[in-house]
């Protein structure tokens, strides 16, 4: 047992392809014997990663989900950040550039919407449970905008740590939602061509949510999500910390 | 050469990413700006030119296609290792702010998609190979 162990613990990617192999085999299997291809494989295997990972927190109390489980740490570096980035631009691979260019505007245009929307809903939440200085209602509210931008936010203007916290786990919330949600509406927001996917990215913004959420709805959009979603923490960061704090400090 | 292609994207995405970090100090922020967009742009723009059709082109193609099928296992990696339990337990106001940014920014999308000159929905996915993503078979 304990060689089979220490096997596992030094082959950590490997296991993980294998891992996510089968979850993914067993995802497709549910989706076409179960619900007749109604609901995505990938939109099931998905979900599986996200209950596998709130068992992995839950069990050894750390933050990275089923990573933080000595024998699937593997899952960690497969899923992490590098080959997140590395395969997205993999599938930019194929894209046609005029699509790019004709949503431009309206992709640009998202960004800024999606940012302020979200914030003006965090920070009204942040108000709707009591809170009344300035520094919580905007760090809270950039936590809606993505759990990168709270936390960059709440530092710069001096924010308490339960607050950011507090920002952290409502950006969570979102990105976790978008990877779920977006599926489900797909249909009725007409997420369905390349010029809305680019709309949709700009306005949710979450890298993780929007490469979930598009994988599970058609991997064709994914490209288009993408590629404006990777503008939207900087421009959150860049507006966070100073347009938007100053104006929820004049009215606070 | 398969490594020629997955040299190319590792090229461009360490190109893009590294631009993205100069954009990001150049105006301030603790965040890296449009890297990976960056990177994308110019995994397209060497996809349509003719200099960098050896690189994109048969075996080569290969490499970036074998990545860009491994999107979603890595996807079902990255849901996995997320934490999901400070979501949970970051009680009613974060479940409450983090869904209510969630439905009106998916509401806007249609609204904000007007803007400009629209562009076809895509082809309905195959019932069955459709699942798959492209360069799988």
């Amino acid at each position: 047992m304990e060689l089979l162990e220490s096997v596992f613990i030094k082959n950590g990617l490997v296991v993980a392809f294998a891992a996510v192999g089968i979850v993914v085999w067993f995802s497709y299997f549910i989706s076409n014997k179960l619900t007749n291809g109604r609901i995505h494989g990938s939109a099931i295997a998905i979900s599986l990663g996200l209950v596998a990972a709130y068992c992995g927190g839950a069990l050894t109390g750390g933050k990275t989900g089923v990573a933080d489980i000595g024998l699937l740490t593997g899952v960690g570096l497969m899923g992490g950040g590098m080959m997140r980035d590395f395969a997205i631009v993999a599938t930019a691979f194929g894209v046609h550039i005029g699509e790019l260019k004709k949503a431009g505007l309206a992709g640009v245009i998202s960004i800024f919407a999606g940012v302020i929307v979200s914030f003006i809903v965090g920070a009204a939440i942040a108000v709707m449970f009591g809170y009344t200085d300035a520094i919580s209602i905007t760090t809270i509210g950039a936590g809606a905008v993505t759990y990168i931008v709270g936390p960059v936010t709440g530092t710069a203007i001096g924010a308490s740590s339960e607050i950011i916290a507090l920002s952290v786990a409502a950006g969570l919330v979102k990105s976790i939602l978008v990877m779920i949600g977006t599926p489900m509406v797909a249909k009725y927001i007409g997420l369905n061509n390349p010029q809305s996917a680019m709309v949709f990215g700009g306005l949710m913004g979450t890298t993780s949510g929007v490469a979930g959420g598009l994988a599970a709805t058609d991997p064709r959009l994914v490209p288009y999500g993408a590629m404006t979603a990777t503008f939207y923490t900087g421009v959150g960061c860049l507006m966070g910390p100073s347009v938007l704090f100053l104006i929820v400090n004049a009215i606070y | 050469m398969i490594i020629y292609g997955v040299a190319l994207l590792s090229v461009c995405l360490v190109l893009g990413q590294y631009i993205g970090e100069l954009l990001g100090d150049f105006i301030g922020v603790q965040a890296n700006v449009g890297g990976v967009g960056i990177a994308m742009l110019f995994l397209v723009i060497a996809c349509s030119s003719s200099r960098f059709k050896s690189l994109t082109e048969g075996a080569s193609g290969i490499g970036i296609k074998f990545w860009s099928a491994m999107y979603i296992p890595i996807v079902v990696a990255m849901a996995a290792r997320q934490n999901v339990v400070a979501a949970v337990d970051g009680g009613l106001l974060a479940l409450l702010a983090g869904t209510t940014a969630v439905v009106v920014s998916f509401a806007l999308v249609p609204v904000i998609s007007k803007i400009g000159t629209q562009s076809e929905p895509l082809p309905p996915l195959g019932s069955d190979a459709g699942d798959n993503n492209k360069g799988e078979s």
